[in-house]
């Protein structure tokens, strides 16, 4: 046997053990890391949910929620339909080009059939939930306020598509989820199956 | 015959002991042969009191959690109980949640301290490196803590926190996901924030807290001259303008503690909850998912960077400032160039540029706690304009700056 210490022996069999063992250690922390994402009862309670809006009237708006938030569904009057167009010019993103909604709500109003109206009511800033201001020019919103939403946290603003407008802290249009219509009456919130 | 013998009990256990356990050896490095300056005045108390609080904070915390559940369907209820129902419950809960906003009063002058005597610069950097790394996992704590009474502020500051790592490009959505375990700040967040608070973070500060300590004995204490006292050693190789922390220091900082101590028990006894400081009113309500109060803000200690954050019309960009308003600390020691430590012997150009740092600070923490109007977003934006030109204007101004002579010996200032 030679005399002295075998270094490149030592030295791979360090190199070895090391990648070795870390590559174990990777592996270790998949089951703790994945034990941070939602489980499957989490994911369970995010099924879904179905809303009856035979009872609502226009310009009146109902909060349900969806997964822990709340959804709005608002049913727009004739005056707040107008408003829309309107508003455009004080828009960030008045033709909805970022994708915060399903393919079929990228028009106008937002939403699948004009008047009825589905939003997520998270502020896309921070997620705190805006208020609705359907008053028009109220003294603290302005003379140019033609109703919408308005978040108290950080004051983004919003109009009665969701979309936000120029100038606030919120970046984006309110989010629309997947949704639609099971009848005139019922509409199916988190699942938009057979929806062109 | 042995020597023993003559030696009482006690002595003959100390023996027994060190025969076994490095205790006298410990003592004496870190209590009664560590020689700290002579000259420490108001500014070093806050050191030692941030290690008083965090032994509140542990105790009270070790017995709140045997009445608290840790759930969205029993917390409310369970810290009304404890304030309610428990024996002396209310005075325990008071004095955590007063303990955590004393936690970042003395910090926050701890480290004040530092810019003044400029305690970061070399060979302290690491010290304030670890220090800042305590500093952030206090806020850690602070904002999982402050979840856990599930109450509308708790529900929805983790919201809006927990939603600024959604600003992240790509990964954000599902990271958020991640971080609160469901599509929503549910009871499976507020049960893992939890475990966080009392268990995770805890031990890692107490870890962080040794080895800030061990850096601080193995450099030394800074002091108010900005002297470093080893420089100037007796025949006996001890500092000459240097006392031993045992029992010089102990027993002046157990005065200062006194002192503390009833300031502390003022707040517990008489305000608690300071007015809606230290306690958020809304915070007296339950958690409710649908309906997002009419004004949030955090407690008071994170106001100056939640100030910052909203001054930047720009999500992302907040977030970025608001981090960077953090990370800039820790890169102090590098930044000041100065050849000279204490503010006593430094010239305008760093009294200046601090002076007008602390202003800002003071009113982002202003402004951070009132409604985001036009003229306070303003005034905020004015604030974090300072608060960053003091870090990215120190390099050039702390070489630039006139310095005085600094003295070979610490001096005494009636």
């Amino acid at each position: 046997m030679s005399e002295g210490v075998d270094k490149s022996r030592r030295h791979f069999l360090t190199v070895a053990t090391t990648v070795t063992g870390a590559v174990g250690a990777g592996f270790a922390a998949v089951p703790f890391l994945s034990s941070w994402k939602p489980s499957a009862r989490a994911q369970a309670l995010g099924a879904p949910v179905e809303v009856d809006i035979s009872k609502l009237q226009p310009g009146e708006m109902i909060r349900v929620t969806w997964r822990g938030q709340a959804v709005w569904v608002l049913y727009r009057s004739d005056a707040m339909m107008q408003s829309l167009p309107e508003v455009e010019v004080s828009l960030r993103d008045p033709e909805s080009v970022q994708p915060q909604q399903p393919g079929y709500a990228t028009n106008q109003y937002r939403s699948l059939k004009p008047e009825i109206f589905v939003v997520i009511g998270n502020c896309t800033h921070l997620g705190c939930s805006p208020g609705e201001r359907f008053e028009v020019a109220p003294a603290d919103l302005g003379p140019e306020w033609k109703g919408g939403f308005y978040c108290p946290c950080h004051g983004s603003k919003f109009d009665l598509a969701g979309r936000v407008y120029k100038g606030v802290p919120a970046p984006l249009n309110l989010k629309v989820p997947p949704y639609r219509f099971l009848n005139d009456s019922l509409i199916l919130i988190g699942d938009d199956a057979g929806v062109a | 015959m042995s020597s023993n013998e003559n030696q009482g009990a006690g002595a003959r256990l100390l023996a027994w002991v060190d025969a076994r356990f490095p205790l006298t050896k410990m003592f004496n490095e870190h209590a009664a042969e560590y020689y700290a300056p002579k000259n420490f005045n108001f500014w070093y108390y806050f050191g030692v009191l941030s290690l008083v609080v965090l032994v509140i904070q542990l105790v009270t915390g070790i017995f709140l959690t045997m009445n608290y559940k840790p759930s969205a369907a029993d917390a409310f209820a369970s810290v009304e109980y404890i304030m309610r129902d428990v024996q002396w419950g209310w005075l325990i809960r008071y004095m955590h949640s007063t303990g955590a906003s004393a936690f970042f009063v003395v910090v926050y002058l701890h480290m004040f301290r530092a810019l003044l005597y400029g305690s970061y610069k070399p060979p302290r950097e690491l010290l304030w490196v670890f220090g800042m790394l305590i500093y952030l996992v206090l806020m850690g704590e602070a904002f999982m803590g402050y979840l856990l009474p599930w109450g509308q502020m708790s529900y929805w500051g983790a919201q809006v926190i927990v939603s600024l790592f959604g600003a992240i490009p790509v990964i954000g959505d599902s990271l958020v996901e991640f971080i609160r375990g469901d599509f929503y700040i549910s009871d499976i967040t507020l049960n893992r924030f939890f475990a966080l608070h009392v268990i995770a973070l805890p031990l890692v500060l107490i870890f962080l807290v040794v080895a800030h300590i061990l850096a601080l004995h193995e450099v030394g204490s800074n002091n108010p001259d900005g002297v470093e006292i080893k420089n100037v050693k007796g025949p006996d190789g001890k500092p000459l303008d240097g006392i031993a922390f045992h029992p010089y220091y102990s027993v002046k900082d157990t005065a200062g503690l006194a002192v503390f101590l009833m300031a502390f028990s003022a707040v517990v006894f008489f305000a608690p909850e300071m007015g809606g400081y230290f306690l958020e009113h809304a915070n007296f309500e339950p958690a409710n998912a649908m309906k997002t109060p009419e004004h949030i803000a955090p407690v008071w200690y994170f106001t100056p960077f939640y100030a910052i954050l909203r001054a930047v019309p720009d999500k992302l960009g907040g977030v970025v400032m608001m981090g960077g308003a953090i990370f800039l600390l820790f890169l102090l020691p590098w930044l000041d160039r100065s050849p000279v430590r204490s503010i006593r012997y430094r010239g305008w150009m760093y009294k200046l540029p601090l002076a007008l740092f602390t202003v800002s600070f003071i009113a982002l923490g202003y402004l951070g706690m009132q409604p985001a109007t036009p003229v306070y977003t303003n005034l905020a934006r004015l604030a974090t304009f300072f608060y960053f030109a003091f870090f990215l204007l120190l390099p050039w101004l702390s070489k630039a700056d006139k310095t005085k002579p600094v003295p070979e010996r610490v001096t005494y200032h009636a």
